[in-house]
């Protein structure tokens, strides 16, 4: 089942009367459990692409769906709407809530969504123990590691069960034991929740874990191959 | 909402020294107006009582054609007879006492000064004397059959350098157009601690007053106190006094309740202005508070928060901040109210005319004000966090997870 597609889409930014076009043209889709990589240089369109397709952002032409439905033209709080429960977000850095402990960053989506205390309880802690920070839970982030606070992002991305978890350069941050540390957690989710990852990056080392790999260049798809 | 309030406590506690002090300047605003507030109706409530013990009594019963600003003593604009009618009302039980007065116009020339005063005649045996009786400095009070003493107030005494048993020449408009002249001895010197009034009022016997204005068996009005004010009405309802009028407290106060009015107008404005100098503090920290936080409100946005929640969290905020600053303002403002009441301000004599103004002003808060300011605090600091929460809630996810623009 396709959990995205983009259809030809473009997107200018307009810095004073400077125009730049990050993305030109690029058309794809992902299926359900797909755990795919975009790559490519700096500046090829990775963060603009994972921005429209998590709905962060709008297309200047062109058209996004998510679950089949067009997202390309929603206003800020639809936007809102449709990222709440279905997507995820890991980014660069590590975008934790500073006042909130890693238990209470995992149930912020959960409150959002309306669940019952008790069902956030199980949650968070189930999630807490797959990324391996049961013992960490009311630990605000300045007292967690850069690989744990990923982890603790992780496990946030995936409590309201999205469909769609978009990680951003989700192993820049962090050295090669964390960063291992980060993906293979990301890629067991992967393949026991079936949830599907699509995770932008320029490191050789994390690219080999896509087992769909989508290059970007200059704004437009160069090449799309499948691991054997 | 307890999540909500549970961030925004820890929110406002990254910064506990901003947010202590924006708390405090809200409190020193409420603590002020409190004070302010209090100050005002201390005033105008001393004021009205003054004007009420002293002045205009609860009710007065006059001629119809008696003219106050004229203190007029044309027979035909008192009352005959006053003794009879006075003993009358004093048989009502919600009346605590009824007497007759006699007011005239005079000068008090001691030595080489002069000093124009109003001339009172009372019966010095009523109860409705106790403010002057109670009040008495120096010498004793006039007896109902001295014939030559006069009882004058302390900065009148001061003025001319009078003591008790100095003589004076008392000139009196008298009721046929002539002023009459008199020799007097001072028996007293009173202070009701109101200079407007107790420079310019001296009393003597009834009988003598009658007799010097040649207002003989007549009075200007009858003074009554009642046991309780609001039974003002009750009281007229009851009266019979033939053809004289009846004039209330309230009527008689018409310039004070007015000028209450137009403090109370006043008083808002200047409450609106000081609310909206603390308001400005809130707003500052609340916007560096968005402008420090633009990242984690792109995060919350991110994870699918709505606009209208990351408002939420602001006036949530805003709110704590209210909630603090009241507490220190209801604390600090209490005890300087309670100062305030139990020692009042020294003011001296301001030479106000139309107003009986004390010495001291005592503060006197009501429940009313309190709790009207209390709530003008709150929904000014709330509407206060208005601006950074829309500056919060608009701001693009992509941008605000860069940092802002």
């Amino acid at each position: 089942m396709e959990v995205t597609r983009v259809e030809n889409v473009t997107r200018t930014y307009k810095v004073g009367k400077v125009e730049t076009q990050a993305l030109r043209g690029v058309s794809f889709s992902i299926e359900s459990g797909e755990f795919t990589g975009l790559v490519g240089p700096s500046g090829s369109g990775k963060t603009t692409l994972l921005q429209l397709i998590g709905c962060l952002d709008q297309p200047t032409s062109g058209r996004v769906y998510v679950n089949g439905r067009d997202v390309s033209r929603l206003n800020r709080n639809q936007r809102a709407d449709v990222r709440r429960g279905t997507i995820g977000f890991i980014f660069q850095f590590f975008a934790l809530i500073p006042t909130l402990t890693a238990y209470e960053n995992v149930e912020m989506p959960l409150l959002l969504i309306g669940q019952s205390a008790s069902e956030r309880r199980k949650r968070v802690m189930d999630l807490l123990g797959s990324v391996d920070l049961t013992d960490r839970a009311h630990h605000r982030p300045d007292q967690l590691s850069g690989g744990e606070q990923q982890r603790v992002a992780v496990a946030r991305a995936l409590a309201p069960k999205p469909s769609l978890v978009l990680a951003d350069e989700p192993t820049a941050n962090l050295d090669t034991p964390n960063g291992k540390q980060v993906m293979e957690t990301m890629m067991r989710l992967n393949q026991e929740t079936g949830v599907t990852f699509v995770f932008a990056t320029h490191d050789p080392r994390v690219i080999q874990y896509a087992r769909r790999v989508i290059t970007l260049r200059d704004g437009l798809v160069v090449a799309t191959s499948m691991d054997s | 909402m307890i999540h909500l309030y549970k961030m925004a406590l820890r929110d406002l506690g990254r910064n506990r020294r901003r947010s202590f002090f924006s708390a405090l300047a809200l409190g020193l605003g409420l603590a002020l107006l409190l004070l302010m507030a209090a100050v005002i109706a201390g005033e105008m409530r001393g004021a009205l009582e003054s004007s009420i013990r002293l002045q205009s009594g609860h009710l007065q019963v006059r001629a119809p054609s008696y003219d106050e600003d004229k203190t007029s003593l044309a027979w035909e604009d008192l009352i005959e007879h006053p003794d009879q009618l006075a003993a009358q009302i004093a048989s009502l039980s919600q009346v605590k006492v009824a007497t007759p007065r006699l007011f005239a116009s005079g000068i008090v020339a001691a030595g080489n000064e002069s000093v124009g005063v109003r001339i009172v005649g009372i019966d010095p045996s009523s109860e409705a004397n106790a403010p002057f009786r109670d009040g008495m400095v120096t010498g004793e009070f006039p007896t109902a059959d001295d014939r030559e003493g006069i009882l004058i107030g302390q900065p009148l005494a001061e003025k001319l350098s009078l003591e008790s048993g100095d003589r004076i020449n008392l000139l009196v408009n008298t009721s046929n157009g002539d002023v009459d002249q008199q020799p007097f001895v001072i028996r007293g010197i009173y202070s009701t601690h109101t200079p407007g009034y107790d420079q310019s009022v001296v009393f003597m016997p009834l009988a003598k007053a009658q007799a010097i204005a040649q207002a003989e068996n007549h009075a200007s009005t009858i003074f009554v106190l009642l046991k309780d004010r609001d039974q003002a009405g009750a009281v007229i309802a009851a009266l019979q006094t033939g053809p004289y009028q009846i004039k209330t407290w309230e009527q008689m106060n018409q310039v004070l309740v007015q000028t209450e009015q137009m403090a109370g107008a006043y008083m808002f404005l200047i409450y609106l202005i000081v609310l909206a100098i603390t308001a400005t503090v809130i707003i500052n920290t609340l916007i560096m508070a968005v402008f420090e936080r633009t990242r984690e409100i792109g995060i919350l946005s991110a994870i699918g928060m709505r606009g209208g929640r990351i408002m939420a969290m602001f006036f949530a905020e805003s709110s704590l901040l209210a909630v603090g600053g009241i507490a220190m303002g209801l604390v600090l403002g209490g005890l300087l109210v309670a100062y305030a009441t139990q020692y009042g301000f020294f003011i001296g004599n301001l030479g106000v005319t139309g107003i009986l103004l004390g010495e001291r002003i005592y503060a006197y808060l009501t429940l009313k004000d309190t709790i009207s300011l209390t709530v003008m605090a709150f929904v000014v600091t709330l509407l206060a966090a208005l601006y950074p929460a829309l500056l919060a809630a608009r701001m693009e996810p992509v941008e605000a997870l860069h940092g802002g623009k």
